[in-house]
């Protein structure tokens, strides 16, 4: 472990924590709508909004499974000294994954819950090349009328919704910006 | 106060009720199990909504909370003082000036914004725990979509008052799937469970957290030959003459005297502030 795993974290680790949650929970409650996080200083290739998230979310409690690029041991370190999470090798048994899309699908790998806990399901952080307003609309609670949101792979989604209340919840991040579609909106293919 | 941590809880603990509160908003009505902690205050006093609330605020918050719909009584005035010290955040009595709301047990008259939080304390989350007393079996009821004992109360209530007695903690459905308990508040507030602001539900004993997104689609249980009827004292405020807010009855005397009150007491003293007037401030002046 070199010393820049040791750096990176929240300057402010409870306020500052509070002011990413509150951003991540306001994505989450309406759908479309993009936040800054730039909380945190992840090691690359993470953004600096993913790993604000896993610093916020992220603890002993939560193994996380780093897909594709983002398996590095620079961020493995500096995951470990940040949050204490296990790292796990793959989708099925993981609370948190982080990745861009094509290492994180597909979502039916995922701990989707079970009809008597449903919250006991993945949260995904998927990493967009951009993340601007626009894209596949979107209906549901959280929604005034419509939404958008510049989803990677529409029908993934829509499937994934069609489950409910089974299946994963989802966060996008690109540089400092955030979005997040839980299970529970309607994905218009 | 710098002896504790921002907000009272430590880190981890506000990791974990704030993974509960995603999880709860992505499935909108289904209660998240979480490991509740102890609070500086008996169960019964908020502790649930302590806790949400404790794992939402930020520094720059601006906090209300309201007791009953009073903003002036023990259990609000010792829970605004409680993070008034341990979170610095700013306080107020005004429902529109306010970031974050607690409430126990009423929804304020006056109609919430985006960026609104609504924080509800609830004693029993599980709306059909009085129907049938195991967690096993309730659990499986919302797993199978299983309802129809719900319907079956409020059908007995018509059978036997020709009503639905229920007049608080009225069940609702959420999107279509989950039955939720929306915790004791009266009837008359139903409608305004349809809200712009995020509506979080904390139970602390019972050790649930769940919630309503805002534009959230909730719909009162009823039938279509008795459609539900938010009820209200057929009275106006003694004090502001409102006919739109909800009312308490209070006994003034010992031969039976009584007055209606509006139960929101930020709504009935702006309205008294903009000139509004009641028969109580009528026969005074």
């Amino acid at each position: 472990m070199d010393a820049a795993s040791l750096t990176g974290g929240l300057r402010d680790p409870a306020r500052d924590g509070a002011r990413a949650f509150r951003a991540a929970m306001e994505v989450m409650a309406r759908p479309g709508t993009i936040a800054t996080l730039d909380h945190a200083a992840p090691p690359a290739p993470l953004s600096a909004a993913a790993g604000t998230l896993l610093l916020v979310l992220c603890d002993p409690d939560t193994p996380v499974w780093l897909a594709g690029a983002c398996e590095t041991g620079a961020v493995r370190d500096w995951l470990a000294f940040h949050t204490g999470a296990p790292v796990v090798a793959g989708p099925g048994d993981c609370a948190f994954a982080v990745g861009r899309w094509d290492a994180l699908t597909p979502l039916d790998a995922y701990p989707a819950g079970t009809p008597e806990y449903p919250d006991r399901s993945a949260t995904l952080i998927v990493e967009l090349d951009r993340l601007l307003p626009g894209g596949t609309v979107l209906e549901g609670p959280g929604i005034a009328v419509q939404a958008a949101l510049p989803l990677p792979d529409p029908a993934a989604f829509a499937a994934n919704a069609a489950r409910f209340p089974l299946g994963v919840d989802t966060f996008f991040t690109s540089g400092t910006h955030v979005a997040a579609l839980p299970r529970s909106t309607k994905v218009l293919v | 106060m710098t002896d504790y941590n921002f907000a009272y809880l430590d880190e981890q603990t506000k990791r974990m009720i704030r993974r509960a509160i995603l999880k709860a908003l992505a499935i909108p009505g289904y209660q998240v199990p979480f490991a509740s902690r102890e609070m500086p205050m008996p169960y019964g006093w908020g502790t649930g909504g302590v806790q949400v609330m404790a794992a939402t605020l930020v520094p720059e918050d601006t906090l209300k909370v309201i007791d009953q719909g009073a903003d002036d009584t023990t259990n609000a005035v010792s829970i605004r003082s409680f993070f008034e010290r341990t979170a610095g955040v700013a306080v107020t009595e005004a429902t529109a000036e306010a970031t974050v709301i607690q409430t126990r047990h009423r929804i304020p008259e006056t109609p919430l914004t985006e960026g609104q939080i609504l924080v509800y304390q609830v004693p029993i989350p599980e709306p059909l725990r009085f129907l049938e007393p195991r967690e096993t079996e309730t659990r499986k009821m919302h797993a199978l979509e299983e309802y129809g004992l719900m319907h079956v109360k409020l059908y007995e209530d018509i059978a036997r008052h020709g009503t639905i007695a229920t007049a608080y903690a009225y069940p609702v459905k959420v999107e279509g799937r989950y039955v939720m308990d929306p915790s004791p508040i009266p009837k008359f507030d139903n409608p305004k469970l349809d809200s712009a602001a995020i509506q979080l539900f904390g139970a602390g004993r019972e050790q649930r957290i769940y919630a309503l997104p805002p534009h959230t689609r909730v719909v009162s249980l009823d039938f279509e030959d008795h459609p539900f009827d938010p009820s209200r004292a057929d009275h106006p405020c003694a004090l502001c003459g409102a006919t739109d807010s909800y009312l308490d009855e209070v006994i003034t005397d010992d031969a039976g005297t009584r007055m209606f009150l509006c139960s929101d007491t930020d709504y009935c003293a702006g309205r008294q502030a903009a000139g509004h007037m009641g028969a109580a401030q009528a026969g005074a002046a």
